[in-house]
């Protein structure tokens, strides 16, 4: 299979390419980017190239894939919420070509022949490259160590807690010494599990007025400056997940000026909400971590925009209604999100006036970066994994419309969020995954 | 969604939630009501007919005999049909869903909830299902939700304040206690702010307040002796039996001696002060019982003020 | 447009009928805002003994299923015995008969007075209820889009005087 995707305007921030160019595809991987002159001919052929299929990308951003740190699909465990179906489905509709599921699944993927089932199910040539990241200790109990070589064999390519801390600051040094070992990058949440107790909103104006017990900024640092000292002291690839406020960029910032390996990601809502959008209770707005203050919001959001902040993912949390509907504290924290990183990644952008290249390295290669994988770029050889998107048809996300089988987001089915960029087609390997109109 | 949820188009008051966001006009509106109500407790017969025919469920996720009887007593001199639901919170983890067991109440044709909850918001959680699935007919009334609101109770405060301080705009008033759990503490800011109280104070130890209590337009003091200096209106708070020991407080007896309301402390505030509480008390730990049976105590007036309070309410809302 | 009655002299017009059927026992229960006005003046002018009542029947109002509650209600205050008592309910304009219901209804609440009588200055006409003044100096037919109103002139505290207000 030959694809020709035509008239596009090229944006691969791994390799500096922004400019009107046609990208080529032979047997899953790409063969050439060509095109953009000044006369805004098409790209030429490499040579023998014999298109069977044409893609017309007029108008629209063709990029890498993108790559999601953070997707629950809720298999093993979870399937009234969630299938590999309906969210792979979701993922492709949201031009996204991989993603690391987080080991909270149940059981936990804390056992080789686990995570073999799940990369077995997940081998489909419509479905997104899933890596999986295995659990770090057993059960996500923070006492016993999980095989992790063992389950690196099986396809775990980090290991991490999702979001369940290891209380034993001894089980902790000792899970990253043994990772270092063999190399394993470690994955962790920053949250003091005994500042957090109870908690389910930042602790600040809105949980006093509301009545919601609070989680402190203390929680967060407190926890960083645990793991900062352990990675320093361990030498481990330390990969912080879903940093929340402006207090934890700063010392992350500092870690690294003095050496320590460390990357962090943000949650894509975490960018557009603060506590306040917790209104009246509205559940859709209850995270892990929380919503921090505007002040916060907008440190991430300057971050993320810096470098700071090395990844943005959707922190996919498909949550069925009847955990939604309940009090505030009861509902489940999370939101669906395959479908909202790129329009949401995008509002960002527009909101900072970033150039757009910027922006999709966030979602392309840079996580890709941090999994150690080859994806997230176009370039020649390496697997046609492609977005097509449209910047600026708007996007509404209604219950129709999401493809996953998780309708909770605080985005549902309002207008004036004035979302947009709608994908138009994604590859994976060359396989078309999605079809949003043409072709 | 900005909307206050508790208010209709038309700016009328549907639901009882909260006291935030209410005007001054709403808050005076209710305590006006109430005076009438008051005097139907002294007739020969202390009922009057409004709520005939109506059914008033009260149900309390969360027990509480004593709130529960006040809305007992003030739907049934209203005339209304009472229904006292006690669910048990971990059999309704267990089994049925909040919103399953509002359904089938609904469905029994109930014209009005009371609703008792540990989570802030459940009851705005009720209206909101209610409206959603054209239901919106049901009124309901938060009787206290986790640590948000006690609207009933800040209302009958206000009304117990006015009836012997007649004017809010020269007052200082002390909350005193635990703010950080307390719902009651909540309200009656609110309530102060809007009703035009220029000094709010609030005293407790840090580990009783919420990180953001400045922001609710308060003056924070430590230091009992200098929070009640000159105040006209102590409100004290219940200290609950489980915070008293462990990390928040060390002993009721060290709490008692730093945050205790005594005839000493008490002389620190206008000679006419006076001294409210919203039971049930806890006496030698947070009040004095020379104070709370004292001159300046108006705990017993609250308690019957409260049900014309609540008369009021249900009235106004039953008949929008 | 018919000639505003006179309220002032309706008022002595009115004391001068009751003043045969008056006896130690009788009191007075004005209805709020205008009934409660003219009970005070009967009050003095007829030198009645028991203290003065009033009532706001709000509590007792057969529309307050589709109305809801009427707004700016006053206590009642009946500072009698009711229980045996002769009693006269006092209003400025009886029309369809159902404030006199409610306020029968209310009084009642209080005890079993040994009679009732219902003394007004206006008779509008238009009941829906079979109720009947015992003491009315004036008749007069109002088309049903307007309403007949007793005001106080805030600077004399003592003079009444009748306007209509278009619905």
């Amino acid at each position: 299979m030959k694809i020709h995707i035509k008239n596009g305007h090229v944006i691969d921030p791994a390799n500096g390419i922004d400019r009107a160019a046609d990208v080529f595809i032979a047997k899953g991987k790409i063969v050439g980017v060509t095109g953009g002159n000044p006369r805004g001919d098409g790209g030429t052929a490499p040579a023998g190239f014999e298109a069977n299929a044409t893609i017309d990308a007029t108008g629209c951003i063709v990029c890498p894939g993108l790559v999601d740190l953070s997707a629950r699909l809720r298999e093993p465990g979870f399937e009234y919420r969630a299938t590999l179906e309906s969210e792979m489905a979701a993922a492709a509709a949201g031009g996204i070509t991989s993603l690391a599921c987080p080991p909270d699944t149940d059981p936990p993927l804390d056992e080789p022949g686990l995570v073999e089932m799940l990369t077995h199910r997940a081998r489909r040539p419509e479905f997104s490259h899933v890596y999986p990241v295995g659990a770090l200790t057993l059960k996500l109990e923070g006492k016993r160590l999980t095989e992790m070589a063992e389950l690196a064999e099986a396809g775990c390519v980090a290991f991490g807690q999702a979001n369940t801390p290891v209380l034993d600051t001894q089980v902790l040094m000792r899970a990253m010494q043994y990772a270092a070992t063999f190399g394993f990058s470690v994955w962790l949440q920053a949250q003091d599990p005994y500042l957090a107790k109870n908690g389910v909103a930042h602790d600040g104006e809105i949980s006093a007025r509301l009545g919601l017990a609070g989680i402190p900024v203390v929680a967060e640092t407190i926890a960083l400056a645990t793991l900062l000292h352990l990675a320093r002291e361990t030498g481990v690839r330390l990969h912080l997940t879903r940093i929340s406020s402006a207090d934890g960029i700063e010392m992350i910032a500092a870690a690294r000026a003095s050496g320590i390996a460390v990357t962090c990601d943000v949650a894509v809502h975490h960018l557009h909400l603060c506590d306040q959008d917790i209104g009246f209770f509205n559940p859709h707005a209850r995270f892990d971590p929380p919503l921090r203050s505007l002040r916060d919001r907008d440190a991430l959001r300057a971050g993320l925009a810096s470098g700071a902040i090395d990844a943005l993912c959707s922190d996919h949390t498909p949550v069925d209604d009847d955990a939604k509907q309940a009090p505030f504290d009861e509902a489940e924290p999370g939101a669906t999100g395959l479908e909202l990183l790129l329009p949401l990644t995008l509002k960002w952008a527009a909101e900072m006036k970033l150039p757009l290249a910027t922006a999709l390295a966030r979602v392309t290669a840079d996580p890709a970066r941090i999994l150690g994988i080859g994806a997230g770029t176009l370039a020649v050889g390496s697997a046609a994994d492609v977005c097509v998107f449209d910047l600026r048809a708007p996007c509404r996300i209604g219950r129709e419309t999401l493809k996953s089988q998780g309708k909770n987001t605080p985005f549902l089915g309002q207008d004036h969020h004035d979302l947009r960029g709608r994908v138009r087609c994604t590859l994976i390997e060359g396989h078309l995954a999605y079809d949003g109109a043409f072709v | 969604m900005k909307r206050n949820p508790q208010l209709n188009a038309h700016g009328e008051l549907q639901h009882l939630i909260t006291l935030e966001g209410l005007s001054r006009e709403i808050l005076s509106a209710i305590l006006d009501t109430a005076e009438p109500f008051a005097e139907v407790a002294e007739r020969e017969v202390k009922k009057v007919p409004l709520l005939r025919g109506k059914s008033v469920f009260n149900l309390f996720f969360e027990n509480s005999t004593r709130t529960r009887t006040t809305f007992e007593i003030a739907a049934k001199r209203l005339s209304a049909d009472v229904i006292n639901l006690n669910i048990n919170t971990s059999s309704a983890a267990k089994g049925e869903s909040l919103l399953d067991t509002v359904d089938n109440l609904a469905a029994m044709q109930a014209d009005m909830f009371v609703v008792r909850h540990a989570s802030s918001g459940a009851p705005y959680l009720i209206a909101q299902h209610l409206a959603a699935t054209g239901r919106s007919h049901i009124r309901v009334v938060n009787a206290g939700d986790g640590r948000h609101a006690h609207p009933t109770q800040g209302l009958l405060d206000m009304y117990t304040i006015r009836h012997y301080k007649k004017d809010f705009t020269r007052l200082t008033v002390a909350v005193v206690g635990d703010v950080l759990h307390s719902r009651v503490a909540r309200s009656q800011i609110h309530a102060l702010r809007t009703l035009g109280v220029p000094e709010i104070r609030v005293i407790a130890p840090r580990t009783l307040l919420p990180a953001g209590v400045a922001d609710m337009g308060v003056r924070v003091f430590q230091d009992m002796k200098e929070g009640l200096k000159g105040v006209d209106v102590v409100m004290m708070l219940r200290l609950q039996n489980e915070r008293m020991q462990g990390a928040l407080l060390p002993s009721p007896q060290e709490y008692f001696k730093y945050y205790g309301l005594t005839p000493e402390k008490l002389r620190l505030a206008k000679p006419d002060a006076i001294v409210m509480h919203p039971g049930p008390m806890n006496r030698g730990i947070e009040i004095d019982s020379a104070v709370a049976d004292g001159a300046h105590s108006v705990i017993l007036p609250q308690v019957t003020f409260g049900i014309a309070v609540r008369m009021a309410v249900m009235s106004m809302l039953a008949g929008s | 447009m018919p000639t505003l009655p006179d309220a002032t002299a309706l008022c002595a017009q009115l004391a001068a009928a009751m003043r045969p059927s008056i006896t130690p026992q009788t009191a007075l229960v004005g209805i709020h805002t205008g009934g409660a006005w003219i009970a005070e003046r009967l009050h003095r002018e007829l030198g009645i003994k028991p203290l003065l009542g009033s009532i706001d029947v709000a509590f007792y109002r057969d529309d307050y299923h589709q109305r809801g509650l009427h707004k700016g209600a006053k206590t009642s205050n009946i500072p009698f015995d009711v229980e045996g008592a002769h009693i006269v309910i006092v209003d400025d304009v009886l029309y369809t008969g159902r404030t006199i219901r409610a306020a029968l209804n209310e009084l009642f609440d209080y005890g079993r007075p040994a009679r009732v009588d219902l003394a007004v200055l206006v008779d509008r006409g238009g009941r829906e209820l079979p109720v009947a003044a015992t003491w009315c100096p004036q008749a007069l037919t109002l088309p049903a889009s307007q309403t007949l109103v007793l005001e106080r002139n805030s600077n004399d505290g003592e003079a009444l005087s009748f306007r209509i207000t278009e619905k």
